[in-house]
């Protein structure tokens, strides 16, 4: 048993938000983030799922000190993050790099793609030589699949696939230990989706990264991760093993997300909606449902759940469930015959 | 009877880089009360080539070719009569749920206009009227909702709002650009679920235009397969998920990361990017993508049409089918 790189106890994030006029504002508080705890691995993958709302995105950015966090603990290595000054957390950005959605807007359209990978180069180490530097760019240019020759070109001349890979170059540039992506295929078209999850696998095995990798969706987050952590409202429902998660989800939620993913085949597909059972929206995030936060759209819901808040339990086989009726619940995944 | 027929449509954007040739001669047909899914990528030409002919192409762009709905040219039509058609019927969805809805008006306002304008109703009427709309995408407590501004409305139900709106006119096609993209998984389905349920009320046809191959695997009866700029690939929604003959929609699904089979290790990717539109590829524009690519694909690839109506644009031969046209010489030597 190896060591965690990285332990995130009980993080909490919330955000406070104004109505009401000048006389009688009311504040409001926003949990977008409750109590979420995991370890991490050197060299494992976590996927992170949810619907928008569910905190992803919030999770990765108090992870690397990008929000300020209301309650709870990052460790680092050993070393507590949450209430290290800006300056002592900087130098820790060396080891934790994030990837983000949008690959095109995340790039400075003025810079070149060389400049863009170049530049955590030069805010952390600015004596390096220029030659090394240019050196170290263009090897990480090849590393991901760009050619090096398309060092002067800027993000403009560059496809979206294309510019999620400078995304890549300029997050590992620094030889980082863990990368945080942030739904970095969402916005990519499914043909260049594969593309650069497969990519990143690579990656991580040549490079040992240990890996957070958030999407919206199941499907996307299978193929790269060795457990996955399903989020609602803010609160993890499920962490499981990939192997046990895919082939029985636990948590009727994860159950749900997994039943929307569309097939690409008619008759499937038309058998798949037959059984789709996950109505409406999530519930506004300043109306938290009692008990089970999920119960209001949860078909399996019993008395129980309107009341009873379930709390985060591990199970016989080591797999992680906030539902009061995971045991008696058979959610098991028929896998046809391939063929 | 085709309801709106398409020939040889090409759309092109002058820009300072130069001529961008984002359409190249596309042929299809809707039927009445028929589900078209025009697939592809981010630069296909997919939503271009519809913006095209509902007059809705940004000022450098040029338009060429024959879009008859009911055997009128929408490309010829003056805006009058155009406006007359938009709305009433065709109507529009698009994308992005957030940016279609003017955030100053309520729902009512919104949607009393058009079939106030449209339907020469009063007030009370069209305000009944909406109302029913809504009830019929599922907003709950429709008579309170539609006082509310968009902002009081999730992601998902202000896209039923679009949906509702594009209704309100009971037009004969609905065009949907995208309308689940933008939507959680969860939303997706229900989204689809509830257009595809709508259209079967009300015998319309719909063009739905998608980049995800999956997602329209249950509701459409035809698919249009779009690439750089051209239809690769037309067939029966069988035809095209059970029988594809276009390497580029034999990638496309092999692509789309599925649940329902044992995970392999190596999700399967085309390789390479599409092409840039200012500088197409002499030959098939796939070729440099494709797995199967030959010699002869440095030549424009023939087209392949069958009896029962689907075709592909590839050297390889569709079984049952005949050329319909030639495959050109080399248009430049290279």
């Amino acid at each position: 048993m190896s060591k965690p790189v990285l332990r995130v106890q009980d993080l909490a994030v919330t955000f406070s938000s104004y109505t009401g006029g000048l006389l009688n504002r009311h504040e409001r508080q926003l949990r977008a983030v409750d109590g979420i705890s995991f370890d991490l691995d050197p060299g494992e993958t976590l996927g992170i799922v949810g619907e928008s709302g569910s905190g992803k995105s919030t999770l990765a950015r108090a992870i690397l000190g990008l929000v300020k966090v209301s309650r709870g603990r990052v460790m680092w290595r050993g070393e507590e993050l949450t209430g290290l000054d800006e300056e002592a957390l900087r130098q820790k950005r060396k080891e934790i790099q994030i990837v983000f959605q949008d690959p095109v807007a995340s790039l400075n359209p003025r810079m070149t793609a060389g400049d863009i990978i170049a530049e955590p180069l030069w805010t952390f180490y600015p004596n390096m030589e220029r030659l090394q530097v240019e050196e170290r760019t263009r090897g990480m240019m090849k590393m991901v699949g760009l050619l090096p020759n398309q060092i002067n070109r800027y993000p403009h001349e560059f496809s979206g696939g294309q510019c999620q890979r400078i995304g890549i170059a300029r997050s590992l540039v620094l030889n980082p230990k863990l990368l945080v992506c942030d739904e970095p295929v969402s916005a990519l078209d499914v043909s260049i989706q594969a593309q650069i999850i497969n990519l990143l696998k690579d990656l991580q095995k040549k490079l040992g990264l240990a890996l957070i990798f958030i999407a919206h969706d199941l499907s996307v987050v299978r193929h790269i991760s060795d457990r996955v952590m399903v989020m609602y409202m803010g609160q993890a429902m499920e962490v499981a093993e990939k192997a046990s998660l895919y082939r029985r989800p636990l948590h009727p939620y994860t159950n749900a997300l997994m039943k929307s993913v569309p097939v690409p085949d008619p008759k499937l597909a038309a058998a798949a909606r037959q059984e789709s059972w996950l109505k409406g929206d999530m519930p506004s995030p300043y109306q938290r449902p009692k008990g089970c936060i999920f119960h209001n759209r949860c078909p399996l819901r019993v008395k129980r759940c309107e009341a009873d808040v379930p709390a985060l339990r591990r199970l016989e086989n080591g797999d992680w469930v906030a539902c009061h009726r995971a045991e008696e619940l058979d959610l098991s995944i028929q896998v046809p015959a391939s063929g | 009877m085709a309801l709106l027929r398409v020939s040889n449509l090409e759309v092109d954007f002058d820009t300072p880089e130069g001529l961008v040739k984002a359409v190249n001669g596309m042929n299809f047909e809707v039927a009445e009360g028929e589900t078209l899914a025009i697939v592809g990528e981010s630069g296909s030409g997919k939503s271009q080539m519809v913006l095209s002919f509902m007059g809705l192409l940004a000022e450098n762009g040029h338009a060429r070719g024959e879009a008859l709905f009911h055997d009128k040219d929408l490309l010829k039509m003056n805006p009058r009569d155009l406006n007359r058609i938009r709305g009433k019927h065709i109507a529009m969805i698009f994308q992005d749920p957030m940016t279609s809805l003017n955030p100053f008006l309520t729902i009512e306002k919104q949607m009393a206009e058009v079939v106030m304008h449209h339907q020469g109703l009063g007030r009370e009427e069209a305000r009944s009227h909406a109302v029913e709309m809504l009830r019929a995408v599922r907003i709950p407590d429709p008579e309170e909702r539609i006082k509310q501004y968009p902002h009081e409305y999730s992601g998902g139900m202000r896209q039923r709002v679009m949906i509702a709106i594009g209704l309100l006119c009971e037009p004969e096609l609905l065009i949907a650009d995208e309308p689940s993209t933008a939507l959680d998984v969860t939303v997706q389905a229900q989204i689809i679920e509830l257009v595809s349920e709508l259209r079967k009320q009300t015998h319309m046809a719909l063009i739905l235009i998608t980049h995800d191959l999956a997602a329209v695997a249950e509701i459409a009866d035809r698919i249009v397969v779009m690439y750089a700029g051209e239809a690769v690939e037309t067939g029966s929604v069988d035809d095209i998920f059970y029988r594809p003959q276009h390497p580029y929609t034999r990638g496309l699904l092999a692509s789309v990361p599925r649940l329902d089979r044992e995970s392999d290790d190596e999700l399967q990717a085309i390789p390479g990017n599409p092409p840039n539109l200012l500088d197409l590829p002499v030959g098939c524009r796939f070729r440099d993508r494709c797995v199967e690519a030959v010699e002869q694909c440095r030549q424009r690839p023939p087209l392949w049409v069958t009896q029962d109506g689907r075709s592909s644009r590839c050297v390889l031969p569709v079984e049952g089918g005949e050329i319909l046209e030639e495959p050109a010489a080399v248009e430049q030597t290279a």
